[in-house]
């Protein structure tokens, strides 16, 4: 029945399907061998050992059985249920093998000496009957209460755990914390493999899970606790210390999401996996900053997650809405989804969890926290620093850009909260209010942003029922001017450069009209001159004229009186004339 | 304590009526525990309930499937199906007094 299996070299590890728990163990948990899981009440023992069968049978062809000794199968059935699992259905395709061991104290009487073996046949019956490749025995302690020789108990114990060992099953074996041991029968002599601690503590009225691994034997293993989440869809831990600064870098650009604040990066907007923040305080535009870059990347076709700590999904896409943008339709399409939850409803690392699975649900390329001031209500200043560098380097492995708004608070310093985290961030966007002349508007500027041109300006900042518009500040006549100031300003001038427009055109208009006043008196005169000479004219021609009748009248005179020589004159003094009139 | 033949089924119908007792006795194989308890079981039933018992013996290395619908844990276990209510009894039954009072057999 039992069949030695050959030792082997090297740790050959079993992946528990967990999320999170086989990055912890670089693999998994010791193949072929026993885990202890040990924890208080309701630390999550069941679910987890649980998890482990399922997830095997399910993804890893791996069937396991099931060996509990407090819920009947009825229960256990009930309660994975409630994490999704079809236990029952599973155990009709034979994937899982479910055993309940009841012993009650009062219906058993000792007489002399026994051993375990029933226990042992049921098991190698349930694995020989599926061959199962993993067992969790849960809770085997129960027997210490059921039976009263712990001596044989013990003896029996350790048998089983060879046994098991053997068989060449991963077992996980879970356990009762002791007060002042890891269990409160000393399990963990026996099963020395691997042991792993899951605690369950409250601080602040806020409830946070944790997973230690407290030895691991032939392996190298997370040390740190780490915390993890059951929910609907079962366990997961944040392997949250294992991240470093080795991440890949994207020399992409993405665009805001509004053009003229594009235009203050030098045109082209955010790098792509960079870390943006926008603090400002309320009502500066925040949201719609943080909505109107999801807005952006969901036109692109790209996955965007939402984390709102303030709002719901529909206040949001209500709001948004407002300023002309449609959310609604990337949600319809799954191209936004939307997590909202109170910062106080779980504690920090919860929340870090929470971010993890989603991401790794999702897969987004753009991720928008709104706000992370909030999360300091669910923990002190530097647990949220640390929080938010797990969850930076995190996002920044996986190359997604981020976009956290954080709200500062009227009268502390603008960059206060923000000057925190300030280490952390690519591109820091400040939004402030400008209060002047009786009225608040809103103005950006970009505090910082790394390894690109970036605009010194403070632009003015408007929401519009077309979305977000930026302004030059007015700058002129040394003053820095926003609003109706601005507006007025700019009017007045306008006004002023109109008149002396005006007046300019008006002149320009007067030497028009003298010029063509003075050519008219220049064509006139003309006029005049020309009429004088051409009187000049006809009178020396009447001159001549008459001279020349003249001059007829004397030779025919002349003829008359001495005959020939008057004909010899008129004959001179004709061709005098003719040469005259040539 | 006396030789006895190891594991099999061993009928004895002397009264027909409610009266009788169905004792089961659990066994692994043939072990020193089980052997010794079956010896026990016999002394005292022959003792106790001369003419009135039955003992049937399941050896769990045969019928291994037979350990869930009786809740077997230890080797070996008595267990009394009639009179009701069902008792166990785990050990060798070397302690004849608590088999006694574990079976809740009363003096004759």
């Amino acid at each position: 029945m039992v069949k030695k299996k050959h030792d082997v070299d090297v740790l050959e590890k079993c992946p528990s399907g967990i999320s999170g728990l086989d990055e912890i163990t670089k693999g998994g948990l010791p193949k072929g061998r026993p885990t202890l899981i040990c924890g208080s009440a309701g630390s999550g023992k069941t679910l987890f050992a649980m998890e482990f069968l399922i997830r095997g049978a399910r993804e890893f062809g791996e069937p396991g059985v099931f060996m509990t000794f407090e819920e009947t199968p009825k229960d256990l059935a009930k309660n994975t249920n409630s994490l999704g699992f079809d236990l029952i259905g599973m155990e009709s395709r034979g994937l899982i093998a479910t055993d309940f061991v009841r012993i009650d104290r009062n219906e058993i009487e000792e007489t002399g000496e026994y051993d375990l073996e029933g226990l042992f046949i049921r098991l190698g019956s349930a694995i020989d009957s599926i061959g199962a490749k993993r067992v969790v025995l849960d809770t085997i302690e129960a027997l210490f209460s059921g039976l009263s020789n712990t001596a044989i108990l013990r003896a029996e114990l350790r048998r089983l755990f060879h046994w098991l060992k053997d068989r060449g099953v991963t077992a996980i074996i879970t356990a009762e914390r002791g007060d002042t041991t890891l269990t409160r029968y000393g399990l963990e002599e026996y099963v020395a493999d691997c042991v792993i601690l899951l605690d369950f503590r409250i601080e602040g009225q806020i409830s946070t899970r944790r997973l230690r691994i407290i030895k691991y034997r032939g392996s190298s293993h997370g040390a740190d606790e780490y915390p993890f989440l059951i929910d609907e869809r079962g366990v997961s831990i944040l392997p949250i210390t294992s991240l470093g600064l080795d991440y890949p870098v994207s020399e992409e650009r993405i665009s805001t999401g509004v053009s003229k604040l594009d235009t203050m990066f030098g045109g082209k907007g955010f790098f792509r996996g960079s870390t943006v923040l926008v603090s400002g305080t309320a009502g500066t535009g925040k949201t719609s900053l943080a909505a109107t870059f999801a807005d952006a990347a969901c036109r692109r076709g790209e996955h965007s997650l939402y984390f709102a700590f303030e709002e719901s999904p529909r206040q949001i896409i209500r709001n948004m809405s407002s300023i002309g943008m449609n959310l609604a339709r990337w949600v319809k399409k799954d191209l936004l989804r939307f997590h909202s939850a109170r910062p106080s409803l779980y504690g920090l690392e919860m929340h870090l969890v929470a971010f993890h699975k989603a991401i790794e649900e999702f897969k987004p390329q753009v991720f928008i926290l709104d706000p992370i001031s909030n999360l300091v209500n669910a923990g002190t200043a530097s647990e949220v620093k640390s929080i938010l560098t797990r969850l930076i380097d995190y996002l920044k492995m996986k190359q997604i850009s981020t976009f956290l708004t954080d709200l500062t608070h009227f009268g502390g310093g603008l960059e206060r909260t923000s000057e925190e985290i300030s280490s952390l961030i690519d591109t820091w966007i400040l939004l402030r209010d400008i209060e002047l002349k009786g009225e608040r508007n809103r103005s950006i500027y970009i505090v910082k942003s790394r390894g690109m041109y970036h605009s010194n300006q403070i632009q003015e900042f408007l929401l519009t029922d077309r979305g977000i518009g930026l302004i030059d500040i007015y700058t002129g006549s040394g003053e820095a001017l926003t609003g109706s100031a601005r507006v007025a300003q700019e009017a007045g001038e306008k006004a002023s450069a109109m008149a002396s427009r005006l007046k300019l055109e008006s002149s320009l208009r007067g030497q028009n009209i003298k010029r063509k006043a003075m050519e008219a008196k220049i064509v006139a005169l003309r006029a005049d001159f020309q009429a004088e000479s051409e009187e000049l004219y006809m009178t020396t021609e009447e001159e001549r004229k008459r001279q020349a009748v003249l001059a007829q009248d004397r030779l025919q005179m002349g003829h008359r009186r001495k005959g020939k020589s008057s004909a010899a004159l008129a004959k001179r003094q004709k061709k005098k004339n003719e040469r005259r009139a040539k | 304590m006396k030789a006895v033949p190891p594991v099999k089924m061993k009928k004895e119908k002397t009264v027909p009526t409610e009266e009788i007792w169905t004792l089961r006795l659990y066994v692994a194989g043939q072990t020193q525990k089980s052997i010794t308890a079956f010896a026990n079981l016999k002394i005292i039933c022959e003792e106790h309930l001369a003419g009135k018992y039955r003992i049937e013996v399941i050896d769990l290395l045969k019928n291994p499937q037979l350990a869930k619908g009786d809740q077997i844990v230890a080797i070996p276990t008595l267990v009394r199906k009639l009179p009701e209510p069902l008792k166990r009894i785990i050990g060798d039954l070397a302690d004849t007094e608590r088999v006694i009072v574990g079976l809740d057999i009363r003096p004759v």
